[in-house]
């Protein structure tokens, strides 16, 4: 890869390493209720929302109660944005008239087994798309359904991670904090204010917003060129700061709307890890330990690296069919070189690679480039990310949900080596919290393993109203391994809340939207929920002293050990479906060996 | 729980009013206020009449105009999308074989390495740019076509070549619709226009 690669690679890192702190003692101080700077602004808002929802601020919630909220409040958000969805047709600012009679011809319904999927999928901050954007929605169903969603997923999940936080904070507590005032805070001082920056950052770049209808002109050699428009920059800025990744448009960030140059490509980079990065510093600050924060980061940020460096190489050495076919391989003399298949050229290969690989540590699911044309090796990064469940700086607060679980492995790993009864951040580790660590993992693996292998063997026939195509296989846009990969991309990103895709794959059949669905729920509430319960388990428990037997958690030892649990339980859980997908393929590439649904010769190609 | 229910129902209403239209229309008027042109699309205006949106690729196939990438949406600015093929797809495979003998024939039977942008269709089918180099091997077609000196066309590329932002970020660029526009502009069929020279600024790659 190319030197300005690396340095663009450590430059981003840089950037985000130098705003976890001053991020997450804010944030500290806005979930602990202390008046911050932006309290004389915005004080009004929080206070008139807890009068219009009737909540108390004070009333404290126990893990039960906290985990009730959490879903009731997911409950409603479903509902609601189901039915706006159906009914966009009576809503206004749709200029183009989706949902209704007069909705163009190439406009696509928005089915009731595709709304299930899409409500789902906003509402568990997941943001699977199996529809296009601009062919399907209104804008006010993108904006009272979409965005809504964006800002409500995300706060929760910042709610949940700040009571897993005081789980560890507190001692002898029965609660863990209020769900509706924590959610409340981390919108209003939080969520608002950096996306209403960002969104005003975009439009000066070229983001669009405004309500117009699409416009239609006369290109230069007198064609007719339809381009669509929409209220683009307030979502695209809250997409990735809340890491939910769900594009206005059907390319997503890929489309030159959403993210015109590679200054709002970096601007985009930072914001889905920021508040994760944050979070990480708002723990040790929680905790009254800031190293056991920066233990995190630093955990985060060595996996964070060697994905990228791996992607980035993986994509600037390219597609060797291509090159034989004589395309240029190496970067240099003004031509990005490597696999540019599904990639633009503002952003070539370093600036691709780098924001798949960003997108998948963070759970966000935003694309600017195409991972089903990826090299094999080069969508592996991507894939795996979501695969150890997302933890690499992580969705916000589902991410420091997760690295937390990997916490308490690693601890019970190296309690068992050397038969001591684990600790963590003052904390005994005890069966509850390792059976509820243990499921949250199970769970999501099982998800991912058992919906793809239903994908590949049920026997549906063509023409079924579950799936037209026949098999669910037959759905994918690729033969051979690379169709494999596509399924297991799908429930890996459905169950990892990701919504990034290996997008060849034909999702918006009721079989996809219907256990997309599912893989989704399992994903978003099977991972929170018994993270809650620990958390409420924690709690309750006295801080045990420091001792010389104590395991250091805020050191080198530990940040290896945790790396090597992420990596070690991801790489059993999930190689053998691996070496089934891109691990041969990326064999079968450096063959020349090559696979088609159409193009049916056997054996090799002549002009090979 | 009745209880609960109601609040998750009453904060889902207040903040599906907050940040599903407060928030986005207090984007949109600020956006109207301060930044007019490009909230509506970065529209371009040329002969008159709006010829496209400097953000969003359009088709070119006539030899006195740069071409754009291959495009999976065919520049349908209501249908963004790649094509999805795989590295070991026998299409893709077939297709860029196809487009590399279409770019030779095009560009005077240029015999040497392709740029990859040239080949390959981008990730949304709208990408406005192609690489420094594309656009140079295209200068000598464009330069006959139009019947000016392939210096000048070069000239041109250079000057409208976009550099990466601070040097490091993204890619070196050229954006095919105001190249195209500012031919027109300075070098119209059978030799330039009158008019200002346009700002000289050093030809630069960005690739170190």
């Amino acid at each position: 890869m190319t030197t300005t690669g690396v340095f663009e690679i450590l430059g981003f890192l840089g950037i985000v390493l130098a705003l976890a702190r001053p991020l997450g003692v804010f944030m500290a101080g806005v979930f602990e209720g202390e008046r911050t700077f932006l309290h004389p602004a915005l004080g009004w808002l929080e206070r008139l929302i807890y009068r219009l929802g009737g909540i108390r601020e004070d009333a404290e919630q126990r893990w039960t109660e906290y985990a009730f909220a959490l879903l009731a409040f997911a409950a409603v958000e479903f509902v609601l944005t189901y039915a706006l969805l159906r009914l966009q047709g009576l809503l206004p600012l749709n200029p183009e008239g989706f949902g209704t009679a007069h909705a163009p011809g190439w406009a696509a319904p928005m089915t009731p087994d595709l709304a299930f999927n899409t409500a789902i999928s906003f509402a568990s901050n997941t943001n699977w798309q199996a529809y296009s954007g601009e062919r399907t929605l209104g804008y006010f169903a993108q904006m009272a359904a979409l965005t809504t969603q964006n800002f409500t997923s995300a706060a929760a999940g910042m709610a949940v991670a700040i009571a897993v936080i005081r789980g560890f904070a507190r001692r002898e507590s029965k609660t863990i904090g209020n769900f509706w005032v924590d959610t409340t805070r981390a919108a209003v001082y939080v969520l608002l204010p950096l996306a209403l920056v960002a969104a005003l950052v975009f439009v000066s770049q070229g983001v669009v917003q405004n309500w117009d209808a699409y416009t239609r002109v006369r290109t230069v050699e007198g064609a007719t060129q339809v381009i669509a428009q929409g209220p683009v920059a307030s979502q695209e800025a809250i997409k990735e700061l809340g890491t939910n990744g769900g594009g206005f448009f059907n390319a997503n960030s890929a489309h030159p709307f959403e993210n015109p140059t590679p200054f709002t490509n970096l601007v985009q980079l930072v914001l889905m890890f920021l508040v994760s990065a944050g979070l990480t510093a708002t723990f040790g600050h929680m905790v009254r330990d800031p190293r056991q924060g920066w233990a995190l980061l630093a955990a985060m940020s060595l996996l964070f690296a060697v994905g990228a460096f791996v992607a980035t190489a993986a994509e600037q050495r390219g597609n060797p069919i291509l090159e034989r076919l004589g395309v240029e391989a190496a970067a240099g003399a003004g031509q990005p070189g490597g696999n540019m298949e599904g990639k633009e050229v503002r952003f070539g290969i370093v600036d691709s690679a780098l924001f798949a690989t960003v997108t998948t540590d963070a759970s966000c699911g935003a694309v600017n480039s195409m991972h089903d044309s990826y090299t094999p090796l080069g969508g592996l990064v991507p894939l795996f990310d979501i695969q150890t469940g997302e933890v690499i700086f992580g969705g916000v607060g589902a991410g420091l949900c997760g690295i937390l679980l990997f916490a308490i492995l690693a601890v019970f790993i190296a309690g068992l080596m050397v038969g001591r009864t684990p600790e963590y951040v003052g904390k005994r580790i005890e069966q509850k919290e390792v059976k509820m660590a243990m499921l949250a993992l199970i769970a999501t693996a099982f998800s991912i393993l058992v919906f793809t292998a239903l994908a590949t063997s049920a026997p549906l026939a063509k023409g079924s109203a579950w799936n037209a195509p026949g098999p669910p296989a037959a759905n994918a846009a690729n033969a051979g391994p690379h169709g494999f990969t596509e399924l297991l991309y799908a429930y890996s990103s459905a169950t990892g809340n990701n919504g990034s895709a290996f997008a060849g794959l034909d999702a918006d059949t009721p079989w996809y939207d219907v256990t997309t669905g599912v893989a989704m729920i399992i994903g978003r509430f099977l991972f929170l929920l018994p993270l809650l319960a620990a958390a409420g388990s924690l709690a309750a428990k006295k801080s045990i002293p420091v001792t010389a037997g104590t395991l250091p958690t805020g050191g080198g030892l530990f940040v290896a050990l945790l790396v090597g649990t992420i990596i070690i339980v991801g790489a059993l859980t999930f190689f053998p479906a691996l070496s089934l997908g891109p691990i041969v393929e990326q064999f079968l590439m450096n063959q020349g060996r090559l696979f088609s649904l159409v193009l049916a010769v056997p054996g090799g190609v002549p002009w090979l | 729980m009745w209880r609960e229910l109601s609040r998750a129902a009453r904060l889902a209403a207040v903040f599906t009013v907050l940040t599903g239209l407060l928030y986005p229309a207090a984007v949109t008027g600020i956006a109207e206020a301060l930044f007019p042109v490009q909230a509506h699309g970065s529209l371009v205006r040329a002969g008159g009449r709006t010829v496209g949106s400097a953000l969003i690729g359009q088709a070119f196939t006539r030899p006195e105009y740069f071409h754009p990438r291959p495009s999976a949406a065919g520049y349908d600015a209501t249908a963004s999308s790649g094509s999805n093929l795989g590295p070991t797809s026998r299409e893709l495979a077939e297709r860029v074989r196809q487009a590399i003998a279409r770019y030779r024939r095009e560009n005077g039977g240029y015999a040497g390495p392709i740029p990859a942008d040239a080949v390959t269709e981008s990730a949304s089918g709208l990408d406005p740019d192609i690489s420094p180099a594309n656009a140079r091997i295209q200068a000598p077609r464009v330069a006959a076509a139009r019947g000016v000196p392939v210096a000048e066309v070069l000239a041109l590329v250079a000057r409208r070549t976009e550099r990466p932002w601070l040097d490091l970020f993204g890619d070196p660029r050229v954006n095919v619709l105001q190249l195209n526009l500012a031919l027109d502009r300075r070098l119209p069929a059978g030799g330039p226009a009158p008019g200002a020279p346009e700002p000289r600024t050093m030809p630069h790659d960005g690739y170190r």
